[in-house]
């Protein structure tokens, strides 16, 4: 119940962290090596050497970031907003090699324009004295295989 | 209704060539629905009754493999009642199409195979011996290389005429396969961009865009790059980086070295390609075994084809060195679908593939550094194209410059910027509208 309660906590602050667009500090919940991937298609087994929606290292992330933060990030000018709901939330993996799955929905505000994206998120993650760190989070989008009306800009 | 040919003059468009309905009408059915389309690659259906759908012009067609290995295309629809044969993406219908309706059965080249208690058909005038009761098939298909073109005119250049010169945007990605031929990775990202479709393929070959748009990008993976590259002490960034940094190191100035070829049709070529010649040890491994394949000559030849994008008008933006191409789908005056392929090099190794894909996820995902730019921009055009503000759109950069031979027009040395592939693509539109 403990570990329930630690785990759901975690994913609420990350989700916080990016509806707050903290985005250093949502790096920084990832390990050194951790990756940030989103498949093209619930089948993908790995993120390494496929077509991936992301796939982003630590470095990636970075240019992620300082791109959304650059004046002449022409489509981030607008208004923009996001607002994540985390649900569903079970440790499908306990013990050192923690994997935890979870449901989200989040809304987009763009302008005057609502869009609307759900999915699921696995989190596989390892215990570290300062707290969990993110070694890999898969991002599966329900719509994946639909065609995208305009982008994605930053993490979801 | 706006008269077509009085809307292209030589330095400047009416705005309405982008936004009016009846105008869009128009181009679809004398140009879309006419001249050779992209309708994906062989690979993509490796066995018999494989089949993609996609759309020319307003027509749902399905491109499918048939029972004697040709791929064929053909409407999506039944000619019974009118019905969708197939309602999904892709997928395999087997040995037949069966409609889902009345289930009238079709061979694979669309031949009708059977009508439910046929009898009932008895001295009307449907049955087997009419060719409307097949499912009917476009004018034309002809394959290049493996990627599949159709006409649904059965007049007009072959698609070598067609094509002409732009084919080399299929050459130069086969021949970079020491095999000689690609195949298609199994995924197509699918982006809508809410603007007319002239809009993208204009700025395909716009080579002063870069450096304003992609600013943002180019500068944070230079950033990044640079943070890389001193980590690895002496060692570099993976090109990865540079290809994303490029947008932003080279100025604006410097896209004027770059040139644009412009061809009949209103096809044409970016010259200039991002680290077109790496000397890193996965390179030189590539280079071994394509040299082992060709000889030396011909391999210099291959590599040195100086492509950065090749435009195939009205509908196809290729990127052959990187494999990858995307095929512009309008979906109405102010709508446009892109689909986005990545290509393998059949015998190259795996460390080049994913050179490209990198290439293929960062830029051209739905979750893309860069086109998310070009995106904001399409639609903002699009917007103020609809206003009353004015009433033309001005394609005069290095007008009166530009160089021709023969039928072709090539920016002039140190004016890269040129806005010829804009004119040439209208010159094309105003001869296709007449």
């Amino acid at each position: 119940m403990k570990e329930q309660h630690a785990v759901e906590q975690f994913l609420y602050q990350q989700a916080e962290l990016l509806d707050n667009k903290r985005w250093q500090d949502w790096i920084d919940l990832f390990a050194p090596e951790g990756i940030y991937w989103m498949p093209p298609d619930r089948s993908y087994k790995t993120w390494d050497g496929q077509p991936a929606i992301f796939a982003e290292d630590k470095n990636l992330m970075e240019v992620r970031m300082r791109r959304v933060l650059h004046p002449d990030a022409w489509s981030q000018r607008p208004l923009w907003e996001t607002n994540h709901v985390v649900s569903n939330v079970q440790i499908k993996n306990a013990g050192k090699n923690l994997v935890v799955r979870s449901r989200f929905h989040m809304m987009e505000l763009r302008r005057d324009d609502v869009r609307h994206f759900a999915g699921s998120y696995e989190h596989h993650l390892k215990k570290t004295k300062s707290g969990y760190q993110i070694k890999l989070q898969r991002v599966d989008m329900a719509n994946a295989q639909a065609a995208y009306d305009y982008v994605l800009q930053v993490w979801v | 209704m706006l008269d077509p040919n009085r809307m292209v003059e030589p330095d400047r468009v009416r705005r309405e060539v982008y936004t009016d309905a009846d105008i869009f009408a128009l181009e679809m059915e004398r140009i879309h629905e006419k001249v050779w389309i992209y309708c994906g690659h062989e690979t993509q259906v490796p066995k018999a009754g494989d089949y993609y759908t996609v759309q020319i012009g307003r027509q749902p067609m399905i491109m499918v493999r048939g029972a004697d290995g040709k791929v064929n295309v053909l409407y999506n629809r039944c000619p019974h009642r009118g019905n969708m044969i197939c309602g999904d993406r892709k997928g395999s219908t087997g040995e037949q199409f069966r409609c889902s309706y009345h289930a009238w059965t079709f061979q694979l080249d669309g031949k009708l195979k059977n009508i439910p208690m046929k009898d009932a058909y008895d001295g009307t005038r449907y049955g087997k011996d009419n060719p409307d009761c097949s499912m009917k098939r476009a004018a034309r298909v002809e394959n290049y290389r493996g990627f599949v073109f159709a006409s649904l005119s059965s007049s007009g250049p072959s698609l070598k005429e067609f094509l002409g010169k732009s084919i080399v945007a299929f050459d130069d990605m086969c021949d970079r396969a020491p095999e000689g031929e690609v195949e298609v990775v199994p995924n197509c990202f699918r982006v809508i961009q809410h603007s007319n479709w002239k809009l993208f393929l204009e700025n395909q070959l716009d080579a002063l865009h870069p450096s304003v748009v992609h600013q943002s990008t180019g500068r944070a993976a230079h950033e990044v790059e640079k943070i890389l590259a001193k980590k690895a002490k002496g060692g570099a960034a993976p090109l990865s980086y540079h290809m994303l940094s490029a947008f932003a190191t080279v100025t604006i100035d410097k896209w004027d070295d770059f040139q644009t070829i412009n061809y009949p049709y209103g096809h044409c070529v970016l010259t200039g390609y991002m680290g077109l010649r790496p000397q890193d040890p996965d390179t030189k491994a590539y280079d071994k075994i394509m040299i082992k394949a060709y000889g030396q000559k011909r391999f210099e030849e291959i590599i040195g084809v100086n492509i950065h994008h090749v435009l195939v008008y009205p509908g196809l933006s290729v990127q052959s060195p990187l494999q990858q191409l995307r095929a512009v789908r309008p979906l109405g005056v102010d709508r446009t679908l892109t689909e986005i392929w990545h290509f393998r090099l059949k015998g190259a190794p795996e460390a080049i593939y994913r050179r490209s894909l990198a290439y293929y996820n960062l830029v051209n995902s739905p979750a893309t550094l860069i086109n998310a730019d070009d995106l904001e921009n399409f639609w903002k055009c699009h917007q103020g194209l609809s206003s009353d503000g004015g009433d033309w759109v001005s394609l005069a950069r290095h007008l009166g410059r530009d160089l021709s031979k023969g039928d072709e027009v090539s920016s002039a040395p140190g004016m890269g910027t040129s806005e010829a592939p804009m004119r040439n693509q209208m010159k094309a539109w105003a001869e296709y509208m007449k």
